[in-house]
């Protein structure tokens, strides 16, 4: 019940953490299953729809379920603390965002049991996702569980921004912010401003489907590239949501285990509004084989090399950053520095794919399978990777182990490079993604073999992992306030885990890299910037978790308004669109509840204070 | 400021009560961040009109369709309702509670009217020239845009109607006061757009 209730920041970020290691586990066992049927040709494990089925909802549920609430989940946990603030700026969405996620994320999975999971790919092409082509209620699940989860990222995405513009600690000015909030801050834009579009697109789909209109049916007049053009325009920003957050890690963890501070911060900071910038002129790179003509090509081809060079420079400075520094290889760093290269190389396959001459011949093969997972995958798991273990111990207040750690990384990036190293050649030598099963003797055979072996490895190493979750859950929670001892933003001057309010008395910030900047001057603690006075909190609220059901209801009265129940109470009430009424009758009941009751919240006193 | 000693200082409330906590200023602040991607929003929904506004797969065609006497009626009632939702501001600014209730009356019947004109020219569409949702592409971009911004003139509706309740039963607090001043802001956002829909939609398919 605490955890239905909760706004606290820090519990949000837990519920996040959770529920995105279970998608991600869901998401994990359908790329085995997958990589289970392609081990040899002809293979019979699978059939064709049920593959279709698995890479939908696999590249879907890593994407929306996996990696992105467990951006949100680091997000939340460490933005107030390394800001200085006691919360988020609205804590109340803060929740509201994290259940209609999860409800969307629950809708979503609901299409395996009932009656057909989404079968047109992540990106849900027209016509292969019009009701003509993809006839169960699949897609329906995609557009509006998607829908659902879309808006708790928007929620979460608007609120981020508004806790860092308004909520930093005296003395914090945008140039002493450590780079992951910057990271987050950049990242919280971009999804601002790409998420609306796929909310459009996703209706537009909806409607199609449901309604029978005809945006994508192109013998009512409708456009089918139309639905490439919304989705790519949301799409390509979105792989910049999912990276910033990683290279924001990345720039924490390297300067605290080199006892360095970051290389050419304001260089990172103007790099990484550049990346987000031309990730908005790109998007049509994703098209050049949809004969958008050969000046548009052009233009977009030499816009998406442009992003190379920011990001050129942020792997240099992480670089110099280590550069005569005392580097300890804890977990958390060899994560970090594995990253490095693996990133880069899924970078130069990037601009290998930006050469539109050569994309006709990369695209749609194994090749840009490679591509895009050494991004998210070598950059942006990695970096989770990285970012759990270094803030486990703040978060929990719990070190995780060393040595499984170790162990993690060494199967889990041994296993990934087997995996998709090797895709490589498998694309340049003309293997097709999302095709069931290919022929013998194609010169395929051993190297879709090795590339299964690795993602079995993978399993392992992330099997590894939650053994040390479980093992350390079972410690008692002694970890030390600044366990890494060289500490250098501000999470690390309070206790782990952080008492709720975070801190006692707002820090006084002195420079960049708050606390290392007290440590080199002697200090023990911050100075606070106020007196010890009453801290004011909100209360625990069961609305958000109601208005969520709501809007989960409505969604699924509507996918099933048109369909025809043999049951007449069940047909009348679908039908009649009484289901999706219900639901929004309980999501705007809840609002009303909300705006009528006034909730002030309560005080933590000062005596309590010192009690603790 | 906690909400708690905002209260007490109810009574000498400052002269933009909105802006009179962090909470307030806050919301006002994302209030903005929101509209930045409301307007995302509509701008794909005007892309969307724009690609498919000429394919009307021999059905009703904007020329045919569009009664711009009706639709200009329409757009002084919102225009109108954006000045009267001024006014309330104003009167929120001079502590006159009384008459920012009244303007806000004013604005939401206004909105009303609106309402009411549109799901009557919809509905003429409907019944007498065989135009809906399904007839073709243009017909669909046509009810999706103007439908969404009906939809946010309701919510508008709703949602100021819930906020003069709470103005009479809590009075004018640097609570309920960003709140209201946001809500303004809305309403101005989709009125705002409401010119660009006239514009492209309607005056466009009159003569473009
Ligand atoms: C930064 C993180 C990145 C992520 C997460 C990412 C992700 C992806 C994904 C998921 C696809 C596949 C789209 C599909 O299914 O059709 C893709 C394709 C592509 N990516 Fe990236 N990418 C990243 C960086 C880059 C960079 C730095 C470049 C170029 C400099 C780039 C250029 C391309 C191109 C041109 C394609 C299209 C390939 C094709 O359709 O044949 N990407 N990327
Ligand atoms: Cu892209």
């Amino acid at each position: 019940m605490d955890w239905i209730t909760t706004v606290d920041h820090k519990k949000i970020a837990i519920l996040y953490l959770w529920a995105g290691g279970l998608f991600f586990g869901i998401g994990g066992l359908e790329a085995i299953l997958i990589r289970i049927q392609l081990i040899k040709p002809m293979n019979t494990f699978l059939d064709a729809q049920t593959f279709n089925e698995l890479i939908t909802m696999h590249g879907t549920t890593m994407i929306f379920l996996g990696v992105m609430p467990v951006i949100f989940a680091l997000m939340n946990a460490v933005i107030p603390l390394q800001i200085g603030a006691r919360d988020v700026a609205f804590p109340f969405l803060n929740a509201l965002g994290f259940w209609t996620f999860l409800f969307g994320g629950v809708l979503l999975n609901l299409s395996w049991i009932m009656g057909g999971a989404p079968d047109a790919g992540w990106t849900s092409y027209t016509p292969l996702s019009t009701i003509e082509y993809s006839g169960t209620h699949g897609v329906d699940f995609y557009t509006i569980g998607l829908q659902i989860a879309g808006l708790g990222t928007l929620i979460g995405g608007i609120n981020f921004l508004a806790t860092i513009i308004t909520m930093r600690a005296p003395g914090m000015s945008f140039m002493r912010m450590p780079m992951f909030v910057w990271a987050s801050f950049i990242t919280s834009a971009i999804i601002l401003f790409a998420f609306p579009a796929i909310t459009v697109g996703l209706v537009l789909l909806t409607f199609d489907r449901i309604l029978g209109a005809n945006f994508f049916d192109t013998s009512a007049g409708g456009n089918s590239v139309l639905w490439q053009h919304i989705f790519w325009i949301f799409g390509h920003p979105e792989v910049y949501i999912l990276i910033l957050p990683a290279f924001g890690i990345i720039s924490e963890v390297i300067p605290t285990f080199a006892r360095k501070r970051l290389f050419g911060y304001s260089s990172m900071v103007f790099a990484t509004i550049l990346i987000a910038f031309l990730g908005f002129m790109v998007w049509a790179h994703h098209m050049f084989t949809t004969g958008l003509g050969p000046v548009a090509n052009a233009l977009f081809s030499v816009s998406t090399m442009l992003i190379a060079v920011p990001t050129g420079i942020k792997i240099f400075n992480w670089l110099f950053t280590m550069w005569g520094g005392q580097v300890r290889f804890t977990s958390p760093n060899l994560f970090a520095v594995g990253f490095i290269p693996t990133f880069t190389m899924g970078g130069v396959t990037g601009v290998m794919l930006a050469s539109a001459p050569a994309d006709f011949q990369f695209h749609d093969t194994y090749f840009v399978v490679a591509h895009f997972h050494y991004v998210i995958v070598g950059g942006l798991v990695l970096g989770l990777f990285a970012g759990l273990h270094y803030w486990w111990p703040k978060m929990f207040g719990r070190m995780l182990s060393e040595t499984l750690g170790k162990w993690t990384f060494w199967t889990f990036i041994i296993g990934f490079h087997l995996t998709f190293f090797v895709q490589h050649f498998l694309g340049l030598m003309g293997m097709q993604r999302r095709v069931f099963t290919y022929l013998p003797n194609q010169q395929f055979d051993l190297l879709n073999l090795i590339s299964t072996v690795g993602a079995g490895l993978m399993g392992v190493g992330m099997l590894i992992f939650l053994t040390n979750i479980f093992l350390t859950s079972r410690k008692p929670a002694d970890a030390p306030d600044d366990p890494w001892e060289d500490g250098r933003t501000l999470e690390w001057a309070i206790p782990s885990p952080p008492p709720e309010y975070n801190f006692k008395q707002t820090p006084l910030v002195r420079g960049l890299d708050a606390f290392w900047k007290e440590k080199t001057s002697g200090h023990k603690t911050m100075t606070p910037a106020e007196p010890v006075g009453p801290i004011h909190m909100p209360s625990a609220t069961i609305l958000p978790f109601l208005m969520s059901v709501g809007i989960f209801i409505a969604g699924l009265g509507f996918m099933f308004s048109r369909d025809d129940f043999g049951n007449a109470f069940m047909g009348f009430m679908f039908n009649h669109y009484l289901v999706t009424a219900i639901g929004l009758v309980i999501t705007f009941g809840s609002m009303l509840l909300r705006s009528l009751y006034d909730d002030h919240g309560w005080h933590i006193e000062p005596e309590e204070l010192e009690g603790r | 400021m906690t909400t708690a000693q905002a209260e007490g200082a109810a009574g000498t409330l400052p002269h933009e009560p909105e802006k009179a906590t962090l909470e307030g200023r806050n919301k006002v602040l994302a209030f903005w961040l929101f509209l930045g991607g409301e307007s995302v929003l509509f701008g794909t929904l005007f892309a969307t009109f724009l690609a498919l506004r000429n394919q009307t797969n021999e059905g009703p065609s904007a020329n045919e369709l569009f009664h711009l006497p009706l639709v200009a009626a329409a757009t002084f009632l919102l225009l109108v309702s954006s000045l009267t939702s001024v006014f309330a501001i104003q009167a929120m600014h001079r502590g006159k509670v009384a008459v920012l209730r009244n303007w806000l009356l004013v604005t939401v019947f206004l909105g009303l009217c609106f309402l009411v004109l549109e799901i009557y020219e919809f509905s003429v569409y409907v019944r007498h020239e065989e135009f809906g949702m399904t007839t073709s592409a243009f017909s669909s971009a046509f009810y999706t845009l103007v439908g969404f911004h009906g939809a946010h003139v309701a919510f508008g509706i709703l949602w100021i109607s819930v906020l003069i309740g709470q103005l009479v039963r809590k009075g004018l607090t640097v609570v309920t006061a960003p709140k209201i001043y946001v809500s303004a802001m809305y309403w101005h956002f989709i009125d705002v757009v409401w010119v660009f829909i006239f514009t492209v939609v309607y005056l466009l398919g009159k003569v473009g």
